[in-house]
């Protein structure tokens, strides 16, 4: 199948360093500490952060001297074409997993001991790059929970197709059986942070497949910074008496 | 303003007019010198000299990041960032309403909205509910030690409505204890964010429980406030006293119903009376 036309045009009629729409809000929920909700394209992700809080579990409390953070991260049953069977499986699993470890090497821990942060992320709509919105989404809900961070986690997803480096795939480009890197960074302090990728590339290939991604990641973080500032004015203005 | 949207019930388009055109209004009054800051932003400093860096920032390779979102505040040689919208952090002296959540065998534990609950040894109080405290001491593993004074304005708190708002909405001031006369109300603002507006509670023995019901109109009352200060909270105004009364005063002048306050046209006048009484004081 072709997924790029002679003329570089993509399925969707993206060029191949060309990302989807991103849509970003802060504050959506209004009960958790800090929320946000993250569109790339169709690909829609809801997150909510709760804490620092007090430790519900005591039997997960190992260190005293960190705050304990806990990811959870489930597809809604209506969020992929086929209704999902079960909400929790080994991807969504696996996929906890991987974003916590991300997150937790951005929060400054070590400044909240004896607590717990909680970040909930439910995937509305499912079209590729989930786990990149959920990163994303993860970020701001934090940065609105006013937690401390090294930096703001930015992600973003690259493939290989027809001897093309593609960016920002879609559920039909990752399907193809191509590679599928995902890529996640703290921009400023221009560190990688989570490095996934599926199928087999060639080293040079795969250098511009993640340079690509790169690029990526830092123009969400412009985007990302944007919604952040208009906030935080926003806030700052209509508290000041 | 996507902000608002969430929090707000659905508003009519001549609703929306009015309500933007009063935040245009007090966006322009505030104060021009824009300090606020997202997390990992650079803060300029004068490195010649020495600073100190206090919260919310950090020091990476000879350059001061921001670590959160919020204000940059330079006092003396001390910069730090006053975050908004992050939970309630502790300070020795601060009066803090709380809601006791669990009773174990020495203490209470009690619910601050903040990083951990605090802990409350006290054996005079019998049943749990809302307890106002002041915050003694901070032990060195982090849990909060509540103290409570030996005054009748400190203790568990009867008759009356617990609300929960942003902690930074309410300020430090010399009073959090308020008695409003005229409608005999207790109003007490905790600086974790938590408002308890109650029955006016005279000084009595703590150990007699006082079964008497409360009147229709102070019921009513107790209510009116509660919701002037869930509209000052949605759109994210500051909580003080003079505030909270003007806005009551306002849905008693319009002849508003009590629950149509949470409405969409009480917070369009809502945020014009704020924008008008800013004007003023500009």
């Amino acid at each position: 199948m072709e997924y790029v036309n002679p003329e570089g045009l993509r399925l969707d009629g993206r060029r191949f360093n060309e990302m989807r729409q991103i849509v970003a809000e802060v504050g959506v929920v209004s009960k958790a500490d800090g929320s946000a909700v993250f569109e790339m394209g169709n690909t829609k992700v809801i997150a909510a952060v709760y804490g620092p809080r007090e430790i519900q579990n005591k039997s997960q409390q190992k260190k005293n001297d960190h705050a304990v953070v806990l990811c959870e991260y489930s597809m809604a049953q209506f969020s992929t074409g086929d209704r999902r069977r079960q909400k929790f499986d080994r991807r969504s699993t696996e996929l906890s997993l991987v974003i916590r470890q991300t997150m937790e090497a951005c929060i400054l821990t070590e400044l909240m001991p004896h607590s717990q942060i909680d970040i909930f992320l439910q995937v509305l709509q499912a079209d590729g790059g989930t786990r990149s919105a959920c990163i994303n989404a993860a970020t701001l809900a934090l940065a609105d929970a006013g937690i401390p961070m090294r930096d703001l986690a930015v992600s973003c997803s690259a493939g290989y197709l027809n001897s093309t480096p593609l960016l920002d795939l879609n559920y039909v480009e990752d399907s193809a059986g191509g590679a599928d890197v995902t890529v996640g960074i703290l921009p400023k302090l221009d560190k990688v942070t989570l490095l996934q990728m599926d199928a087999k590339l060639p080293m040079e290939t795969f250098e511009t497949v993640f340079a690509l991604a790169s690029e990526g990641c830092k123009a969400i973080a412009e985007r990302i910074r944007e919604v952040l500032q208009e906030n935080t004015k926003q806030l700052e203005y209509r508290r000041a008496a | 303003m996507k902000n608002l949207k969430v929090e707000l019930p659905p508003l009519k388009q001549t609703q929306k007019v009015r309500l933007e055109r009063a935040m245009e209004l007090i966006k322009s009054l505030s104060s021009t010198t824009n300090n606020s800051v997202i997390v990992a932003d650079s803060i300029s400093v004068n490195h010649k000299e020495a600073f100190l860096k206090g919260h919310g920032t950090s020091l990476i390779d000879g350059d001061l990041l921001t670590t959160v979102c919020g204000v940059v505040i330079n006092v003396d040689k001390l910069v730090y960032v006053r975050t908004l919208r992050a939970r309630y952090k502790p300070e020795v002296g601060d009066i803090v309403v709380g809601r006791v959540i669990k009773v174990a065998q020495s203490h209470w534990k009690v619910e601050l909205n903040s990083t951990q609950d605090g802990v409350l040894k006290l054996s005079s109080i019998n049943m749990p509910d809302s307890v106002q405290v002041q915050v003694g001491e901070t032990q060195r593993d982090g849990s909060l030690q509540l103290l409570l004074a030996r005054s009748h304005k400190y203790g568990k708190l009867d008759k009356g409505q617990l609300l929960k708002v942003d902690p930074y909405l309410v300020k430090r001031s010399n009073l959090h204890f308020h008695f409003i006369e005229t409608l005999v109300i207790d109003l007490i603002l905790g600086r974790n964010g938590f408002i308890w507006v109650g029955e006016h509670a005279q000084a009595h023995d703590p150990m007699v429980v006082d079964d008497e019901n409360i009147s229709s109109k102070t019921r009513q009352n107790i209510l009116r406030i509660g919701n002037a200060i869930r509209v000052l909270s949605n759109l994210g105004f500051t909580v003080t006293l003079e505030v909270i009364m003007e806005t009551f005063n306002l849905s008693n002048m319009e002849n508003i119903d009590i629950h149509d306050m949470v409405g969409s046209e009480f917070h369009v006048l809502v945020t014009e009376n704020q924008a008008e009484r800013r004007r003023r004081c500009a």
